[in-house]
């Protein structure tokens, strides 16, 4: 769940803007950094230090987006990879030495803590609220992408940019927009989700390859997409853990390639290359 | 047709074309000053083979990425995979002759890159890159399962490699011999991949780089080309693994990893890719830079190394060659491309 | 009449719902002057495509020779003879003039995959190269980068690699397109002076170029056949100015 909420993110801006963001990772690992000290150090509760997170990564993001992103648009894929590998490291080293290289626990609310009684099974109050707010994450974002202008506009300019910037739409803006609640969402991801992914200044790599499989093989683009593909490494992820704890990367790995191979533009992807 | 009109072989185009594979005096440096370092810094020695592996493994990225334009970021498989060769013959006391076992890791890492190039090389872009990430970590995870061939996380160590031509040994301490073998294979690859540069097939894979449907146009086979260009990048790189392996007389998962692949990657990038000499002035650099920086202020290192990267994607695309040539242009007014 | 070098049968290209090319029986004589007319979007851009394996068709077949290549390869069918320019410019800009012709002519004599010896001991490659500009008049600029010559001369440079490859099919798309007036008498002069035995199709909005070169003309529609025929047929041909007219009128 946390992996889709901070890959769709990752999948709209690579979709839309058809660059390849591996500072994604970074974004989140600042956001969950910015959430969990703004509990810490300023006492604010949790929903409204989630808010300031998204709010502050995304202005963060925009201030890159216009003043470097921007440039590197029409740059070949080498160097989009580049640069963000060499933001990501500038995001890792800067937390590292502003805040120190330890992992941030993250004190959840006294609501959420604890075990839930479903009935048939006990779970993790907090675990079955993440999927709570995972399917209402998913269904206002295909809300808002079907049912309003801008979604429609965000749809548009994926499917076809040049079609899309003749009926008028401002590309710029709808980039630095997109890219800034891309943003948010992956800061939004990096808080919640840090009760079981850990919060330390290595998060914007480690879990990036998890991130771009989650997108490459969702599609790019496409919310619903990247939501299945998510439930389905996070489920599998699981599940091989579980019963074959040995080869249970392994087979990820190796489901991907195929995935890809037989679909490259993913599995609910629209356009094929 | 009737017989050539004279001078149109004359014409300074056709002879600078005619002449641009021609050895140029600067090009002995590099090795100068590698043969200088084995003088002068006989206490380095260990290090200066790190570097030397380091470049020929960049090399092998250059052909594939310089030349052939395709992006990757898990060539460390190959690297990995001849190191693995070497290794698991030498530990388990199959085979350890230290050249014939090259020429194994080679035909080993080739082979990876002929299987996984036929099936990755049809895709581009993001899924390409994701592909080769995945093959690699795949690889990865394989030899970290295979433990009882591979060692897993702890790796194979103590390799015995026997001496060269059964006169010059490998001793771990006084890396002498390793030094000057490292050397003379990192030579005799940097050949091979200089002629084949400045070959026609050279030419046309710079043409896949430039422009690949206008190659599509010309009836030129391109899937076929990037498969063999893959496949001998391969190669070369099981070569850089290989000896990597047989001059630390160590073999482990880092040689499969995420960090080598990207770090071949910036060093290349660094030194300017596609020109064949970038190879070694990113290696040097990067690791000089490296060795002495990292230890000491690791958080410090990786933000200078962020930043540096970022003005290069931005600003210096075609790294410290690329820097020199556009100084070069400047001071020499604008001139005919040869 | 000798049989068609190059006919598709029926061919058909449908994008979704947009039929770009619809039930097009087309045929190309040996040593003909073709052109092929039509108001923007009527899939003429489509029809080159499907000629060169750029794009496979929906249905329907190409044929060479009387040899059906719908299923072939766009880098075969050049291997079998056609070549063809670009509507756009498709060049290896970094790369000098000669490198651009060189690159062509050593896929078609087989030079190119050679890998052990240098490319510029091919003097036979370099020659036909060198002669080749030389005919086209840009042996002058043979040091130089594609990408600093004007538009005109590129454009030049394009047809220079499609002729490099000795095709006995010769699809030009818009010739002079985007080549400022002054520089499109040299392009007109290389289409007139081509060899008789290829076959050289034309697409161009130019109505000067095309009534002055073509033998023979074609007028496409919304993706289909309007009207084929001779220039004078052509332009006598009442539907035909209405079509354009037409599209004129709507602006």
């Amino acid at each position: 769940m946390v992996l889709f909420i901070v890959s769709v993110g990752l999948s709209v801006t690579m979709g839309l803007m058809g660059f390849i963001n591996l500072a994604h990772g970074g974004f989140a690992m600042l956001g969950g950094y910015a959430i969990v000290l703004a509990m810490k150090h300023w006492d604010l509760g949790f929903v409204p230090a989630l808010a300031f997170g998204f709010v502050a990564t995304a202005a963060v993001s925009v201030v890159l987006e216009r003043l470097l992103y921007a440039r590197l648009y029409r740059a070949a894929e080498l160097d989009q990879v580049l640069f963000t590998i060499g933001l990501v490291f500038v995001m890792i080293a800067s937390v590292t030495l502003l805040i120190g290289p330890e992992n941030q626990p993250l004190e959840l609310p006294r609501m959420l803590q604890g075990q839930i009684d479903l009935g048939f099974t006990r779970y993790r109050t907090y675990s079955v609220v993440l999927i709570v707010i995972g399917v209402a994450i998913v269904v206002g974002l295909w809300l808002g992408f079907e049912r309003t202008r801008v979604g429609a506009q965000i749809r548009a300019a994926v499917d076809n940019r040049r079609m899309a910037e003749s009926l008028g739409i401002d590309i710029d803006r709808l980039f630095t927009l997109t890219f800034a609640f891309g943003s948010g969402m992956a800061a939004l991801g990096g808080g919640l989700g840090a009760e079981f992914l850990g919060l330390d200044p290595q998060y914007a790599l480690k879990y990036l390859v998890y991130f771009l499989i989650v997108v490459a093989v969702g599609g790019l683009g496409r919310v619903t997409g990247v939501f299945y593909a998510a439930l389905l490494i996070g489920v599998l992820d699981f599940v091989l853990k579980k019963y074959v704890p040995q080869g249970g990367t392994m087979f990820i790995y190796a489901l991907t390639i195929l995935l890809l191979l037989w679909r490259p533009q993913g599995l609910f992807g629209g356009k094929a290359t | 047709m009737t017989s050539p009109s004279p001078g149109v072989a004359e014409h300074p185009a056709a002879r600078a074309l005619a002449g641009r594979h021609r050895l140029r005096a600067w090009e002995a440096i590099p090795w100068a000053l590698a043969l200088t370092f084995y003088f002068a810094f006989p206490k380095h020695l260990g290090f200066g083979t790190e570097v030397l592996v380091t470049i020929l493994f960049a090399i092998s990225l250059d052909l594939v990425l310089g030349y052939a334009g395709i992006v990757t970021l898990g060539h460390a498989a190959f690297f990995g995979a001849g190191a693995y060769t070497v290794g698991i013959l030498a530990k388990h006391g199959l085979w350890n002759e230290p050249i014939t076992s090259l020429v194994l890791a080679a035909l080993v890492a080739g082979a990876v890159g002929f299987g996984s190039g036929l099936v990755l090389l049809r895709t581009r872009g993001l899924t390409l890159l994701m592909l080769t990430l995945c093959t690699m970590a795949l690889l990865e995870e394989a030899a970290n399962l295979g433990h009882e061939y591979t060692g897993g996380f702890d790796g194979l160590d103590s390799l015995a490699i026997p001496p060269l031509f059964g006169v010059f040994e490998f001793n771990p301490l006084y890396p002498t011999t390793q030094y000057l073998y490292v050397l003379a294979v990192l030579f005799l690859c940097f050949a091979f991949v200089r002629t084949l540069v400045y070959s026609p097939f050279g030419q046309s894979l710079t043409g896949i780089r430039e422009n690949t449907l206008r190659m599509h146009a010309v009836g030129s086979p391109v899937p076929a080309r990037l498969v063999t260009c893959y496949t001998l990048s391969a190669a070369i790189a099981g070569i850089a693994g290989g000896i990597w392996a047989q001059a630390n007389a160590y073999v482990n998962l880092g040689t499969l990893g995420l960090d080598r692949a990207a770090t071949v990657l910036i060093i290349l990038v660094l030194g300017g890719h596609g020109r064949l000499y970038g190879a070694f002035v990113g290696a040097v650099a990067y690791m000089a830079l490296s060795h002495f920086l990292a230890k000491v202020y690791p958080a410090a290192w990786q933000l200078g190394l962020g930043l540096l990267l970022v003005v290069i994607a931005l600003f210096a695309r075609n790294g410290i060659l690329g820097i020199g040539e556009a100084l070069g242009r400047r001071l020499r007014g604008t001139r005919a491309v040869s | 009449m000798s049989a068609p070098l190059l006919e598709t049968r029926a061919l058909c290209r449908r994008f979704g719902a947009l039929a770009a090319v619809c039930d097009v029986d087309f045929r190309l004589e040996a040593g003909a002057r073709h052109a092929v007319i039509g108001p923007n979007g009527a899939g003429k851009t489509t029809l080159v495509n499907l000629l060169t394996g750029v794009v496979q068709p929906t249905s329907g077949k190409v044929l060479l020779k009387g040899r059906d290549i719908t299923t072939v390869a766009q880098a075969q069918r050049v291997k079998l003879g056609i070549a063809r320019t670009f509507q756009i410019n498709r060049l290896f800009r970094g790369l000098s003039v000669l490198d651009n012709v060189y690159i062509a002519v050593a896929e078609r004599v087989g030079a190119a995959p050679s890998k052990f010896r240098p490319a510029g001991t091919r003097r036979d490659v370099v020659e036909e190269s060198m002669r080749l500009l030389e005919t086209l008049k840009l042996a002058d600029d043979a040091s130089r980068r594609v990408s600093e010559l004007p538009y005109g001369r590129q454009r030049l440079v394009e047809l220079a690699i499609a002729l490099g490859l000795k095709p006995e099919v010769l699809l030009l798309d818009e010739p002079a397109a985007g080549v400022p007036s002054a520089e499109s008498h040299v392009i007109l002069e290389a289409i007139d002076s081509l060899p008789r035995h290829i076959v050289v199709l034309v697409i161009d909005h130019d109505m000067d170029l095309v009534f002055r070169f073509a033998e023979r003309i074609t007028v496409m529609v919304g993706g289909a056949v309007f009207a084929s025929g001779s220039p004078r047929d052509i332009g006598a041909n009442p539907d035909v100015r209405a079509v354009y007219l037409g599209q004129t009128g709507h602006g």
